[in-house]
């Protein structure tokens, strides 16, 4: 553990203005940084999901306005079948890389961490800083690929070679959208590279006194899981993404094999490897999910015992149950490629992993509704979204049964079964766990309230919004229903239609839902009501024991000195409900995680 | 609010599983022999996550009407068992499961991909590009001549770049541009894709496969049903993805043998 004297001057409270809120030091800003990032990247990557869903429901409509995005790719402001395709790939892209990895791993991991462990920053503050900026950069050359001639890539945001790796013969955006695509993601894994090196030696060796491994919260286990997650899965998606420009810019042939010919001419390329790809992106690809979701587990593990007043059952079988999914998560990587050509043998090594990797996924279910019985539940927005959570993690996991088997895979791999798993399981949820995250501490980030109705009003029509949309996903799948079409022309696909109807009004219903969290958040910052205290939801963990929003080196004059395992709530013969953990007071019968 | 909340999750699982229990988007035709195995399985697998899933939520509802209106002075109550009772339950009840699954799901599996195609199957190779299928039959000889990249071209229809001047083998095969195969007679299909990667997607057949470029893949099935049905493309393969099939015709051995005799006749 960490002598915190050593590093109470790391670096003293900034003055500029640049330096407080531009090119900031200090974990907090960068984590609201990180968030203000993702919250952008969000409202984009739902933007599109309606102008494309809008155009499966509905190929011919008119969308006012939408030349005006691209002239070429929506004469007359309808869609081209190219242009959906391209607006396909920048929203998944954008969604999983700049969302779902950004907000709740970079954003509440960068701000809490730090202050879960009784550190007074990260320890490499300058690298800190880094991993934001570049992931700023990240997003602008991504976005960027909307102004270029041809516009982004349409290969989608697994860039199967080798249709990302010939250039523009490929098709509209396949030129220097490809590589406007791999350039951007390489720059985002540097960021993620970075961040998860602070993360994983914060956690290792900032720790305040008292504070062992096993009295961190649960939230901080997500993100340090998810940090050795990252450091590995990312290591090896930028080489491939420097690859992948290579034979764009250097006439190299890593994921081209020989004699292709595209539109008449054969292709200036020898001797490369389709599946090279496919086995880079999944090793990354798979742990992706994982870096997904893990950090929400954290979170709302952590938002529930708060709403609970109870620890989970079990601290640390939940704890080695992340951990087995992070470890797991990278020998499962080719059930995505039960029909890619692989060996077939290989198929059955990698579904029996996948299998496996349910168990660990059911215990953490067993532990939190295990943990609700016979618990005190509070019910608020913070508490409702990580119980929705739960449910939609339930939802999403039990397909996992299906596309485990290569057998069943040969149904419903490509299909909408596939796209309904992995929007609810790393999706729904994990912006659940967002959501849950944003409530519970709104007010330490800020120092004010969020509404509380409003919140209330989102959660329902976002938890009613999110099933209409995802669940019917899976009846279309098992109907064969193929996935990234942009029109449903074949006959057993026209029966299927209104189904797609239905499920683009439910997404665009529940996206405008979205405006009204959006509202309340950005309200609240300015307008809400002053939280009433430092720790408005009497929770246990450190945050709620220092100011509120907490000053530059987080604790002030004086660092913290822990006492306890993370959630002494209603313990027998203590003097209140709850008992910090920096209580000195002696717990005749404490929660004790061993 | 709570109680609302648990009625909702009970009306939302309720609803999901509906679709499901009454077949209302049910699982294309079956016209393969080895198809039963995988109904069979998505059958068996359905059952155990569907009541994984309905089992899940209504514990996650009930838990949520029952104790989320604690009154002053009720105490904290633990999970009977507690967390190593759960840990034992998930162990042996989803370990089981998933062992199972395992198990027969690999039969299943190896029933199409690790057996091998019998010597007598008929051979065809399909060639995939964008965004168009196209079938080669190897004609009386049996064999199929060489592809030249060099001389694929579209513009005179040498979708395969077959060289009929120079290869002897390639003087009889037949080029089509839909698929039509005898029933009941097993079919050896030799899948080559002459630019991007696309798939062989065919729902009734039960079967779906890859095209790799520069890596023939082959595949073998048998269909049972005279009739016919789409082939679709599931690999992204560019901006006319959607649009990538083709049909499989399924014959009568009669009829497919005048079908190959019509199209021979047109080469």
């Amino acid at each position: 553990m960490h002598d915190m004297s050593a590093h109470a001057a790391q670096h003293g409270a900034p003055t500029s203005f640049i330096r407080k809120h531009v090119f900031s030091l200090d974990h907090k800003v960068i984590g609201k940084q990180y968030y203000a990032l993702a919250l952008i990247a969000a409202v984009v990557g739902m933007f599109l999901s309606w102008l494309m869903r809008i155009h499966l429901g509905w190929g011919n409509f008119a969308i006012p306005g939408l030349h005006l995005l691209s002239s070429t790719g929506a004469p007359g402001n309808v869609m081209t079948p190219e242009y959906y395709l391209q607006l396909m790939t920048m929203h998944g892209t954008i969604m999983v890389f700049f969302v779902l990895t950004t907000a709740p791993f970079a954003a509440f991991g960068n701000f809490f961490l730090p202050i879960q462990t009784g550190a007074e920053d990260m320890p490499f503050p300058h690298f800190n800083m880094m991993s934001f900026w570049v992931t700023f950069v990240a997003f602008v050359v991504m976005v960027a690929a909307f102004f270029v001639p041809d516009g982004p890539s349409l290969g989608g945001w697994t860039q199967y070679a080798p249709l990302s790796a010939v250039g523009a013969v490929g098709g509209p955006g396949q030129g220097l959208g490809v590589v406007l695509w791999a350039a951007s993601i390489g720059i985002f894994c540097i960021g993620q590279l970075l961040g998860s090196l602070n993360f994983i030696t914060t956690t290792l060796d900032m720790r305040c006194k008292g504070m062992s491994l096993m009295r961190l919260p649960l939230s901080a286990w997500g993100w340090f899981i998810t940090s050795m997650m990252g450091l590995t899965a990312f290591a090896v998606l930028m080489p491939a993404c420097i690859l992948l420009i290579l034979d764009h810019v250097a006439g190299t042939s890593f994921f081209v094999a020989s004699n292709l010919v595209i539109n008449g001419q054969i292709l200036p390329h020898s001797g490369g490897s389709t599946l090279l790809w496919q086995h880079l992106f999944w090793f990354f690809g798979h742990p992706e999910v994982y870096i997904a979701i893990v950090p929400g587990m954290g979170i709302v593990s952590h938002v529930l015992i708060t709403n609970m007043r109870r620890p989970m059952l079990s601290h640390r079988v939940l704890i080695y149950s992340m951990g087995a999914l992070a470890v797991l998560s990278y020998m499962v990587y080719g059930h995505h490629m039960f029909v890619s050509g692989m060996n077939p043998v290989s198929a059955i090594a990698f579904s029996f992993p996948t299998l496996v990797i349910t168990i660990p996924s059911t215990i953490v279910v067993l532990i939190w509704l295990g943990s609700l019985y016979g618990s005190k539940l509070r019910i608020n927005s913070a508490s409702l979204f990580s119980l929705g959570f739960i449910s939609m993690f339930i939802s999403g996991g039990v397909s996992g049964f299906f596309l485990a088997q290569p057998s069943l895979d040969i149904m419903l791999h490509a299909t909408y079964f596939v796209v309904g798993h992995f929007h609810l399981v790393m999706g729904v949820a994990a912006m659940f766990g967002i959501f849950a995250g944003t409530y519970f501490w709104f007010p330490k980030m800020t120092g004010r309230m969020m509404n509380e109705t409003l919140g209330r009003v989102h959660f329902w029509l976002s938890f009613v919004g999110a099933y209409c949309i995802f669940m019917p996903f899976h009846y279309l799948g098992m109907a064969g229903n193929v996935r990234r079409y942009q029109a449903f022309t074949d006959d057993y696909l026209i029966p299927l239609i209104p189904v797609h109807k239905f499920i683009t009004v439910a997404a665009l219903v529940t996206g405008f839902v979205q405006l009204i969290f959006i509202y309340n958040l950005i309200y609240s910052r300015f307008k809400g009501p002053v939280a009433p205290s430092d720790n408005p939801w009497e929770g246990t963990s450190l945050e709620w024991s220092t100011a509120t929003p907490p000053p530059h080196n987080n604790f002030g004059d004086k660092m913290p000195v822990v006492y306890h395992d993370p959630y002494q709530y209603s313990v027998e013969g203590a003097s209140a409900d709850y008992i910090m953990q920096t209580s000195p007071e002696k717990l005749t019968n404490p929660h004790e995680e061993k | 609010m709570a109680k609302l909340f648990a009625v909702t999750i009970v009306l939302i699982a309720i609803a999901s599983a509906i679709p499901i229990v009454m077949h209302t988007w049910p699982l294309p035709q079956d016209i393969s022999i080895h198809g039963h195995l995988i109904d069979e399985q998505f059958a068996d697998t359905m059952a155990e996550a569907g009541i994984s899933f309905l089992a899940s939520q209504l514990l996650l509802a009930f838990f949520i009407w029952k104790f989320s209106s604690p009154k002053p002075g009720d105490k904290i109550k633990s999970f009977p068992g507690g967390s190593m009772g759960l840990v034992v339950a998930a162990f042996l009840l989803v370990g089981t499961e998933v062992l199972a699954l395992g198990v027969f799901g690999a039969k299943a599996w190896g029933s199409v991909y690790l057996t091998a195609p019998a010597a007598d199957a008929v051979q065809i190779q399909a060639q995939a590009g964008q965004f168009a299928f196209y079938f080669r039959y190897p004609g009386p000889d049996g064999k199929f001549g060489p592809i030249h990249a060099d001389q694929i071209n579209e513009a005179n229809a040498n979708f395969f770049g077959i060289d009929t001047t120079h290869d002897q083998d390639s003087k009889d095969d037949i080029v089509t541009a839909e698929m039509a195969i005898p029933v009941n007679r097993e079919i050896h299909l030799l899948m080559h894709s002459k630019d991007v990667g696309h798939s062989f997607y065919v729902p009734e057949l039960r079967v779906q496969q890859d095209f790799v470029p520069g890596l023939d893949v082959s595949l073998h099935f048998t269909a049972t049903k005279v009739g016919k049905y789409e082939i679709v493309c599931t690999q992204l393969c560019g901006l006319g993805h959607y649009n990538m099939k083709a049909y499989l015709e399924v014959k009568s051995q009669e009829d497919y043998d005048a079908w190959i005799k019509q199209q021979a006749a047109l080469q």
